[in-house]
């Protein structure tokens, strides 16, 4: 082993935190499918202390638990012993990462072809999105399947290329200008983060949530071309390409020209709240890494902020009812729980009907679809089934990882309920106004 | 050590290869339960499904002299099921059925690993209540609730665990299947053996199946803060609720340290500015709830309370009895180690043993943190403190003697409802007495010859 253990050199009372009491066990999502202690956010933590003090070693089962494990932070809400579980996993993983030890060849791919490559270099993932798109529409995609091509590609890639998100014609660049003012005077200015999948799969997610700042009397600045937040590399153990981005994006949006940095993904929203820890042993970074983490807000924590104007329209010409699934990263991240809720109670026309457990994860994490596909369809189902019992012809969420996992899910189920951010139902009766 | 190939493989043929663990990354996770500061590592752990396969799994055990530690959840505070050097792990939470609910009988029979919160959800389908609320419900079993004889914030007026264990079925050390009670509210047949099994910390059978008594589910309830400048006015109201002849549901206290670390965890709007809260719960017939609610906050008032406030509905009142139950957890937020005592006095006794707790807390230059069931005098007091701190640790030892030393000159007990285990295991003899110390012995050694269920716990 080259790099010292990250566990072994981290605040060790991050670890003593935890007294073991159990509390977190029935809000994991793992626990409760195998009952196995291993699997527990207590048991987890119990492994790293144990590595920590050099009871145990980094070993291919400890890789696969942490792999296991969604990382829905579920446990850190259900804490009261207030342990940082997020920091412990992202270390932990952080550690597989650099020992080598997680042989698996599958995880491995897709890290590499993920992590390392296209969400480093925004162009590229953009370029490939654009493939992507060509093939999902050539017709390619049907015939290359009828004849069995397909079958020629690795068996990850031919099970998940049916399900590979839907491309959208242009990106959030061509949708948002550079720099967009409100009608009125603007009471604020901010800068609106486009994300990744976000901008290639649901770019008309970023338009709403720009309309919507707009009505709200925000001034929008939207560079075109953005990196990715890092997010996904932190949480995969990439912790120094996550800081290398972080600085990217510090450098292209410096927060103090800003009263907010909006995202509109809960995932990344979760991530960019923390550049401090990142960046805080960086001293041309670590005060502006800190006024970032001061500036960062989801758009509906901002909204209810600084008071969301009640649209006069209702989104639709019919009375619809609408659910809300919390994205993980959003409620147990960033606790952002009641904002959405408030947001869809202003909008005319549409009764909002609670969820089922709401709050526990749908199995997208991230790319833990990719990397641990059975645990993650069975949460899916788990959560289309709760849907199903709330008759909602509306799921609204607001993380593109929810998003996509959740509308699979329902179209596989034949259900015709449709997957909504709640900006675009805002956007929508502005709109209609 | 470990165990050897050939017994693995046998443990795999009654319950199945998967269900056996033998790897140390499965392991290190069961060397623990809610305890502070107590660790083993088991040889493996087992997961049984049924009666039949504990059975097997007991009688394999007793041939190879392996011990055996069962567990449910892993939450108990004084390290009942903290495994013991060699020892096998029976995990019981597979075992987790609700077996049925009769409500013209009024019971409900579940296997042992069934979530005891989820035991009383099935009791309020049928309008019926099953009352004992341990702090870890939402994922504590029934099977170790039996074992450790658990209590809660409703002890006061709905008494602890044994009050409603109508029958058990039980694996005995030598493997035989033995069921004791039945749904009879009246039975005097022979010894009461049940009794001897609730409470008995896993050490004289493995429990695999209890019939519960459940009573009608209250009308309405109502839920109120008392706040107090001094802790011995809010002991003071405890007493003259009680000498008023009105047994409310819950009369929990918590000190300041406790109020605050439950709010910056829970955030349900405690005060963090006052000395001592009590959380005081009424149910019952909602023309009764009224009266004794009323009668309550005059009593809080007339004994010094700053303010009596009323939840406003059962979601507020829900939301308050819940972040009470994860005090012990909050307080974890202070210091890294949290060590949890549960020292039980009269009630007559409790006001001046508050207040000698707080002192000895000070006089050792000490952190600590008092909570409690204050109506029926079980107080925890928590030291906050480090575990890496030899000196520090060493003077928690020496307030924890002073504080049980008071504690049974007043009359009191050393575990309210926590069970001995391997926590309160020093001080069993000066508490119960040589006799009564040997007579336990005896039936240990009786029932369990081989000294191989739960060996080590309560006494040696």
């Amino acid at each position: 082993m080259t790099a010292p253990l990250r566990l072994r050199s981290i605040d060790y009372s991050i670890l003593q935190q935890c007294i073991h009491c159990g509390m977190c066990l029935p809000t994991c999502p793992t626990y409760d499918a195998t009952g196995r202690e291993r699997n527990s956010p207590r048991g987890r933590i119990s492994l790293m202390r144990a590595i920590a003090d050099g009871d145990l070693e980094i070993s291919s089962s400890f890789a696969d638990e942490m792999s296991y494990c969604l990382g829905c932070l579920a446990c850190q809400t259900a804490c009261p012993a207030g342990v940082q579980y997020g920091v412990l996993f992202e270390t932990a993983r952080s550690d597989i990462q650099a020992s080598g030890v997680d042989a698996s060849p599958k995880r491995r791919f897709w890290k590499a072809l993920t992590l390392r490559f296209l969400f480093m270099r925004p162009q590229a993932l953009r370029a490939a999105g654009r493939l992507l798109r060509l093939h999902q529409r050539s017709g390619f995609e049907a015939l290359s399947r009828r004849v069995g091509l397909t079958r020629l590609l690795p068996a990850d890639l031919r099970r998940l290329e049916p399900q590979a998100p839907a491309i959208a014609p242009k990106f959030s660049n061509a949708l948002i200008a550079p720099v967009e003012e409100p009608r009125e005077p603007a009471r604020y200015r901010v800068a609106l983060l486009t994300g990744c999948v976000q901008d290639l799969v649901f770019p008309d997610i970023n338009r709403d949530t720009a309309d919507v700042l707009l009505a709200n009397g925000c001034a929008v600045e939207t560079p075109a071309s953005q990196p990715c937040c890092g997010s996904l590399h932190a949480h995969n153990g990439e912790l120094e390409m996550a800081a290398e981005l972080a600085r990217r994006m510090i450098d292209l949006i410096p927060p103090d020209r800003y009263d907010a940095i909006i995202t509109n993904a809960g995932g990344c929203g979760s991530h960019l709240r923390h550049y401090s820890p990142l960046l805080g042993e960086d001293p041309r970074y670590a005060e502006r890494a800190r006024v970032w983490d001061s500036k960062v807000r989801d758009i509906q924590e901002w909204l209810v902020e600084i008071g969301p104007r009640q649209p006069a329209a209702s989104p639709f010409d019919e009375p619809a009812t609408v659910t809300y699934h919390e994205s993980c990263h959003l409620v147990h991240g960033q606790k952002i729980s009641r904002q959405p809720r408030t947001l869809l109670g202003l909008l005319p026309g549409i009764t909002l009907t609670e969820l089922p457990e709401a709050s526990w994860c749908c199995g997208s994490a991230g790319i833990y679809a990719l990397t641990q596909p059975e645990q993650a369809d069975a949460l899916l189902q788990r959560k289309v089934g709760h849907i199903a019992t709330t008759g909602a012809a509306l799921v609204a969420t607001a993380n593109p990882g929810c998003h996509l996992q959740i509308a699979r899910g329902l179209q596989s189920a034949g259900s015709p309920a449709q997957v909504v951010h709640p900006v675009t139902l805002l956007a929508r009766a502005y709109r209609r106004e | 050590m470990s165990l050897p190939a050939s017994t693995v493989n046998a443990f795999a043929a009654i319950v199945g290869q998967n269900s056996v663990l033998v790897e140390a990354e499965d392991l290190v996770p069961y060397g623990f339960d809610g305890t502070a500061a107590l660790k083993g590592r088991p040889d493996a752990v087992v997961f049984a499904k049924t009666t039949a396969q504990v059975a097997e799994c007991v009688r394999l055990a007793a041939g190879a002299r392996i011990p055996i530690v069962t567990r449910g959840s892993g939450t108990g505070l004084s390290g009942g099921s903290v495994p013991s050097q060699g020892s096998l792990v029976l995990c019981l939470v597979h075992m987790n059925a609700i077996l049925d609910v009769d409500p013209r009988n009024l019971t409900l029979r579940a296997q042992p690993g069934a979530i005891t919160a989820r035991i009383d959800e099935a009791a309020g389908r049928h309008g019926l209540f099953y009352p004992p609320d341990p702090g870890s419900m939402r994922i504590s079993t029934i099977g170790g609730n039996v074992a450790e004889n658990s209590g809660g914030l409703r002890g006061l007026k709905y008494g602890v665990t044994r009050d409603y264990v109508m029958g058990l079925e039980v694996v005995l050390p030598d493997g035989r299947v033995a069921r004791f009670g039945n749904q009879c509210v009246k039975d005097v047949a022979g010894y009461s053996l049940k009794d001897l099994f609730v409470g008995s910390e896993g050490t004289l059978g493995v429990i695999t199946e209890v019939l519960l008594k459940l009573v009608p589910r209250p009308a309405s309830r109502r839920t109120m803060l008392a706040l107090y400048d001094r802790i011995e006015d809010a002991a003071q109201t405890v007493s003259a609720i009680v000498a008023a002849h009105i047994i409310p549901c819950t009369l929990e206290f918590l000190d300041r340290m406790t109020t605050r670390s439950v709010e910056e965890y829970a955030h349900v709007g405690l005060p963090t500015d006052c000395e001592a809260v009590l959380l005081m719960e009424t149910d019952g017939h909602p023309v009764v709830v009224a009266e004794e609610s009323a009668q309550m906050e005059a009593l809080a008032r007339a004994h010094g309370a700053r303010d009596v406030r009323t939840a406003r509905d059962e979601a507020e009142a829900l939301q308050l009895a819940s972040a009470r139950r994860n005090a012990f957890s909050a307080l974890a937020r202070q210091r890294p180690t949290t060590i949890l005592e549960d020292v039980t006095v009269p009630r007559s006794e409790l006001a001046s043993m508050v207040a000698f707790i707080a002192e000895t807390a000070a006089g050792f230059g000490l952190q600590i943190g008092t909570f409690g069931h204050m109506g029926d005098g079980n107080l925890h007091p928590t030291f906050l403190a480090d575990e890496r701190d030899a000196d520090e640790m060493h003077r928690v030892h020496e307030a924890l003697e002073a504080i049980v030393k008071r504690t049974l000159e007043v009359g009191g007990t050393i575990t309210g409802e926590h069970g001995v285990g391997l926590a309160k295991k020093p001080w069993l003899r000066q508490q119960v007495g040589d006799a009564s110390l040997d007579l336990m012995r005896q039936i240990k050694g009786t029932l369990d010859p081989l000294n191989l269920l739960n060996p080590g716990k309560i006494f040696d």
